[in-house]
């Protein structure tokens, strides 16, 4: 049986119609065209699929799109500004060399988002917890412990940009 | 900064489409395309009875189910042995889909085709497979007894055996070295299976277009050339009716180097049959049991060395565990075999190994492919030596060094690509040195005994290696300049994160006198170029950076010869700047490579502003010659290929600091340092990365992953839950130094880096447990639980 | 890896749920909540109910009411969110302390605490502290509702005393009790892997500061969670003197480990003694600061 669905992924409302079976990560990646968030195991370990739930980091294979009817979505694809302005996870991945391969940075991405939302200036220590739940093949993480310090410097320079033309 | 960007840490140009979700790897292309999945053995050896696929026909949106009865022609026979070797005597591959034995867990026995991977799935699950259970021969050792047999057809489940011996100066056997030198050891090493393991599986997409007749083919593969010649050849296609394209490729580390896999001719196909496309993306699961592994080895070591710790003779038998087929042929072994000499120069060497078959998923290489083992061999030897004459590990290490003025230094074996093993260049006694430094290593003993005053127990190692990289024996680029002035490099081998796109547009730019904005670049797509190896053996960048280098060099000479004709002066005065060239000291006589372009060809229909200010330029064409001049061709472009006598020798020392709990036996890395020589550096930036990448994963196989096999063949840890790949928390820190030896062997003097950060590191936390604990480290990865165990034998 | 087909059912509050569930748990209807456990038993197809009851809608029961007593956790609180209720941890630490080694964070953003404890894992944390503290888990179904304890909730590996039509909707840890402390040592191979050992205890201090209570419960080394009491063992003396050697050797002898592909018989067995030998300490530390504050 076939159920219909309707989800609001990056600010847009999208509506799809789903098996009850259907992944959340299928139903992005197949049935609305984001292929940015990635698949690596299915089993819920690598992180790779990981996107933004109402805000909270999530695995979207660890999660039917049936039972995210009516929730909002953030996928890596909704991380930078309307204008394509990136954001400071993004940049400071690229500036950091914080991806080689690219296939697991969506979901780095969109766990680093979130945590520095909580956590505007972490620790070494923090950072590395934040992101234990995620595999990374190619750059054995120092970059990436690397680049989400950077976003943290570069959120904070933008918070005060921000204030500053706010005043 | 617009020219000279070669050796600078140039961000990388790939990164903004992979940090937006603009990738496009394997599975996000040919949206809605029918899905395969495919029915794979349960069982390690059997034979099969019978297939019943009638329940599955009531699926709905089921569109094809095949096994091997319906392949055609040459699909149905074994797949190419890619490698073939005279000591290979019994290689043996398997059919796309299995025909009649199985021998391994995984191995794909009916492709089932579908609306989507869901309803595949469903209708794979209801096909009822008969076997008949043969036993299974698990296990090197078991295997080599040969009480049972992996292939009916080859005695001793022995696919090949070789045997490498060099004498001593004066011309003694490694057997008499050994025996006769003033001290001697014998000892036993085991290491492990683990796997490349990349986090984007296999997988192929294919498109047959009936009214052009042709198929363009998606594989996640590091040699999309290849695939294209196996399909054609396979299929029975004249090769210009297939493209191969290699998108963005979510790793490799190995196992996409092997090709054709089944999948890589069966999708394509299929796909021809059913005149549309059809994709197959490869689930977690199907890669542990259908992919490939890499490093079981069991090793038997003889050494004789003298006072000094000189090794006067060596001896080394392995069993390399080759699963239970051979399509990439022995290369891993012989590997293991060559490179375990590293950095050394020794007395006289013997080197057997037998490559034997079991019912286990196929051995091919995996990052480092067989150095790690032979390197850990190697090192536990100096290590071994060392510790029988109260010696330090370094000293017994430097004894033992080539030294600097020795090169080219000839180690009198055939290396992989069946050339001799001579080394080009190095300087180990230095990379020693800096090591030592950046580990601390002559203050380590006072910072031993003070952790041990606390209570705490910790450990100092190291390993050093040598590795040949930029294997041959070919591989080409192309470079074409364009009238709007953007410069278009493209070379065939592929790319699976290490940052290609930028590091050939660095020496493109560079190489041209243009800002690398105006550069693109393109690796695996065979429409752009056709003829290419592959990514594999840390060559990417000696092989296909130097070719890109001499095919901008030739439209370089090209340029400079129009531009000098327009311009009324001499090629040997110009240079290019910015993508303009010009008179030397005088630059307001200049042209831009663009209007150049537009020169070049005489056909100048006005497409654009450049075309129409060209005729300004173009100097009096002479009416007793032809537009085109004899050997002349339109367009600035030019291709070359670089093809190298042999391989250019990395090296790399490493030095960790480990400390063990007394009562958990946990195992941790407090320090992890690298000091590393790969000639000349493109980009900083990228090797640091690909240094980092290969330390993880010599962790992972050092501390963590293995594959865990059953008596009965079958795969215990087939999971990411229970294949432990480090996470963050699982790394160190680690600390990197370069040592730059350029390679006189290629006109850029570089060498690899793509695979040297994981060769030595099993070797090195192996000696540093080992200085920790005071307990012979000899199998590798060690668990606290082995540990502990180890304690409890001491 | 997709999972099979299945009737999905995404009742809207309560009542629903459970006339669902008594229509469709006899046959075969399983409860989705967070789904971090069931989802990929699901994927691999190592389970394929023919029904989902999907709870996510239950609002209602994502609650964590912390009072004198202990701590109720209804069906629906995500492990982040009892992790971080400041309430629950003052009135019972060990939930906390244990959840922090509960996978990674962005699995307990999903998972939920009473998922975890239905799913029964011997390898698991919080079955552990259930039955260590000696809670209970309430169990509704159409009509009516019965409060297990956690003695007679864990029945096997994977196997609660839930029965097919009943919905677990809360679980109640009780309070830490005066001049007492807890803590939660384990041993995994990877940070958030299943612990190859791992030992939750409570101590309890008597006015002069001896021992008075002292229980350890152990996971992964027996089908259900392994609950010891070595009060007894540690003799009744003050955490600097008392006969922890004497405690872990009691631990030892009443565990049953089983050697996996991570670990040997034997290791687990010694390891779960040095860390009871830890997590003894560690509460007997803490409920001596408990007393000073």
């Amino acid at each position: 049986m076939n159920h219909p669905i309707t989800l609001t992924v990056n600010g847009v409302v999208r509506e799809a119609t789903v098996p009850a079976r259907r992944l959340l990560s299928d139903c992005l990646r197949h049935d609305l065209g984001l292929t940015g968030t990635h698949v690596g195991c299915e089993h819920g370990v690598c992180g790779a699929c990981t996107v933004l739930l109402d805000g909270e980091p999530v695995r979207s294979c660890l999660m039917f799109a049936a039972t995210a009817d009516g929730h909002e979505i953030t996928t890596v694809e909704g991380l930078a500004a309307a204008d394509g302005t990136l954001s400071p996870a993004q940049r400071a991945f690229a500036e950091c060399h914080g991806l080689q391969c690219g296939f697991c940075t969506p979901g780095f991405l969109c766990t680093v988002t979130a945590f520095l939302r909580e956590n505007a200036a972490p620790t070494d220590e923090e950072v590395v917890e934040a992101i234990s739940g995620n595999l990374c093949r190619c750059t054995g993480y120092q970059n990436i412990i690397k680049a989400v310090h950077r976003a943290a410097e570069l959120q904070a320079e933008t918070r005060a940009d921000k204030e500053e033309g706010a005043r | 900064m617009t020219t000279k960007l070669f050796g600078e840490p140039v961000q990388r140009r790939e990164d903004a489409r992979l940090i937006t979700g603009r990738g496009r790897y394997l599975d996000d292309l040919g949206a809605g395309a029918p899905a395969a999945a495919f029915v794979r053995s349960p069982h390690a050896h059997a034979r099969i009875l019978d297939i019943d696929v009638s329940a599955a026909l009531d699926v709905d949106g089921l569109v094809a189910i095949y096994t091997w009865e319906d392949l055609p022609g040459a699909l149905a026979e074994p797949l190419p042995l890619l490698i073939p070797h005279p000591a290979l005597t019994h290689g043996r591959t398997a059919c796309p889909l299995a025909r009649e034995i199985v021998r391994h867990v995984g191995e794909p026995v009916v492709m089932v085709v579908a609306r989507d991977r869901y309803l595949a799935e469903d209708a794979c699950s209801l096909i009822r497979v008969d076997y008949e259970i043969l036993t299974p021969v698990v296990g090197v050792e078991e295997a080599a007894r040969a009480v049972h047999l992996v292939h009916g057809d080859v005695p001793g489940n022995v696919g090949a055996h070789l045997v490498q011996e060099v004498p001593s100066a004066d011309g003694r056997s490694a057997r008499e070295a050994v025996e006769t030198a003033p001290h001697t050891l014998a000892f036993r090493l085991d290491v492990e299976r683990s796997a490349s393991m990349p986090l984007e599986g296999r997988g192929v997409y294919a498109r047959w277009d009936d009214d052009d007749r042709s198929l363009r083919v998606y594989s996640s593969t590091q040699s999309s050339t290849s695939v294209r010649m196996a399909i054609a050849a396979k299929l029975g296609l004249p090769l210009p009716k297939v493209e191969v394209i290699a998108p963005d490729v979510g790793g490799g580390f190995g196992v996409k180097i092997v090709h054709p896999w089944p999948e890589e001719v069966l999708i394509p196909w299929a796909a021809r049959l059913l005149g549309g496309e059809v994709k197959w993306t490869e689930d977690r699961r199907e890669h542990f049991v259908s992919s490939a592994h890499e490093r079981g080895q069991v090793q038997y070591v003889r050494v004789g060395f003298d006072d000094d710790g000189r090794v006067l003779g060596l001896d080394v038998n392995i069993l390399h565990d080759h699963g239970a087929y051979t399509p990439y042929g022995i290369i891993v072994p012989i590997i293991t075999s060559t490179q375990l000499l590293g950095p050394y120069k020794i007395g006289a060497y013997r080197v057997e190994f037998s490559s034997i078959y079991t019912n286990t998923v196929q051995v091919t290489p995996y990052r480092g492919a067989g150095r790690p083992q032979g390197v850990f061999c190697m090192e536990r030897t100096m290590d071994k030596i060392a510790a029988h004459l109260g010696l330090d590990r370094t000293e017994v290490r430097a004894a033992n060094f080539i030294q600097s003025d020795e090169f080219p230094y000839d180690q009198g074996l055939i290396f992989q690509d069946g050339r001799p093993l001579i080394y080009d260049s190095g300087n180990y006694p230095e990379a020693l040195r800096m090591l030592k430094e950046l580990i601390g290593w002559d203050s380590f003993p006072e910072l031993k005994a003070a952790a041990a005053a606390e209570g705490r127990t910790i450990g100092i190692g190291l390993g050093c290696y040598v590795e040949g990289t930029g294997v041959g024996p070919y591989e080409g680029g192309h470079v074409q300049i364009t009238s709007d002035g953007r410069v278009h490099v493209s070379t065939g081998l592929t790319s699976q994160g290490q940052g290609h796109e930028t590091v050939f547009a660095q020496i493109a730019a560079t190489e041209l006198g243009v800002p690398i904005e105006k550069v693109s670049v393109v690796t695996g797509d065979t429409r752009r170029f056709g003829y290419a190896v592959g990514t594999f053996a840390s060559r990417a960048a000696v092989m296909s950076g130097n070719a890109i280098a001499l095919a901008c060099r030739k439209v370089r000479e090209k340029a400079l010869r129009i531009a000098a004709d327009a311009l009324e002066a001499d090629p040997r005065d110009l240079e290019i700047t910015d993508g303009v060239v010009h008179v030397a000291g005088a630059p307001s006589a200049s042209i831009p490579l663009a209007t150049v372009a537009v020169l070049s060809n005489p056909l100048r229909y006005a497409f654009d502003e450049e075309a129409q200010r060209a005729t300004q330029f173009s100097g009096a064409s002479s009416m007793d010659r032809p537009p085109i001049e004899e050997g002349q061709e339109p367009g600035l472009e030019g291709k070359d290929y670089y093809s190298p006598i042999r391989s250019t020798f990395a090296c790399g020392m490493h030095a960790a600091i480990v400390r063990t709990d007394p009562l958990t036996a946990e195992i941790e890395i407090l320090r992890y340092a690298v000091v590393h020589d790969c000639g000349r550096l493109i980009n900083p930036m990228i090797v640091e990365g690909q240094i980092h990448g290969g330390v993880a994963q010599g962790v992972g196989g050092a501390l963590y992953e293995k594959m865990a096999y059953d008596e009965h063949g079958q795969l215990l840890n087939a999971s990411f839950m229970d294949f432990l790949m480090p996470y963050a928390t699982e790394v160190p820190r680690i600390e990197t130094a370069h040592l730059e030896t350029p390679s006189p062997l290629n006109p850029l003097g570089i060498k690899g880096a793509g695979e040297a950060g994981v060769i030595p590191v099993s070797a090195v936390i192996a000696s540093a447990i080992e200085d920790a604990e005071g307990i012979p480290i000899d199998r590798m990865p060690i668990s606290p639980s082995d540990l502990h165990t180890l304690r409890l034998t001491r | 890896m997709k999972p099979s087909p299945f009737d999905y059912h995404a009742p809207a509050d309560l009542d629903e749920a459970l006339d669902v569930l008594a229509r469709v748990g006899p046959d075969g209807g399983k409860v989705l909540a967070g789904g971090q456990s069931l989802i990929p038993l699901l994927n691999m197809r190592l389970a394929a109910p023919a029904h989902l009851v999907d709870i996510n809608r239950l609002t209602e029961l994502a609650t964590v009411e912390a009072g004198p007593g202990g701590v109720r956790v209804g069906a629906l609180a995500r492990h982040a969110t009892v992790e971080r209720s400041t309430p629950a941890a003052a009135v019972q630490p060990l939930l906390g302390q244990a959840l922090r080694l509960v996978a990674h964070p962005v699995i307990r953003n999903r998972g939920t605490v009473v998922g975890s404890l239905v799913h029964a894992d011997p390898s698991a944390e919080l079955p552990a502290v259930l039955a260590l503290l000696g809670g209970s888990v309430r169990l509704a179904h159409r009509g009516g509702e019965r409060e297990v304890a956690a003695a007679e909730f864990f029945t096997g590996p994977m196997e609660s005393a839930a029965a097919p039509g009943e919905l677990a909707v809360s679980a109640f840890f009780p309070a830490r009790p005066p001049r007492s402390g807890t803590a939660f040592c384990e041993v995994a191979r990877r940070h958030g892997d299943y612990a190859m050992a791992g030992v939750a205890a409570a101590v309890t201090l008597d006015e002069d500061f001896r021992i008075a209570a002292a229980r350890v419960a152990c996971v992964s080394v027996g089908p259900i969670p392994v609950v010891v009491d070595v009060a007894d063992a540690c003799g009744g003396r003050p955490e600097a003197s008392a006969d922890w050697a004497a405690a872990a050797a009691a631990v030892r002898d009443r565990i049953e480990p089983e050697a996996d592909i991570h670990a040997t018989a034997d290791y687990r067995r010694h390891l779960t003694g040095v860390l009871a030998v830890r997590a003894l300490r560690g509460a007997a530390v803490e409920a001596a600061g408990e007393e000073g504050t």
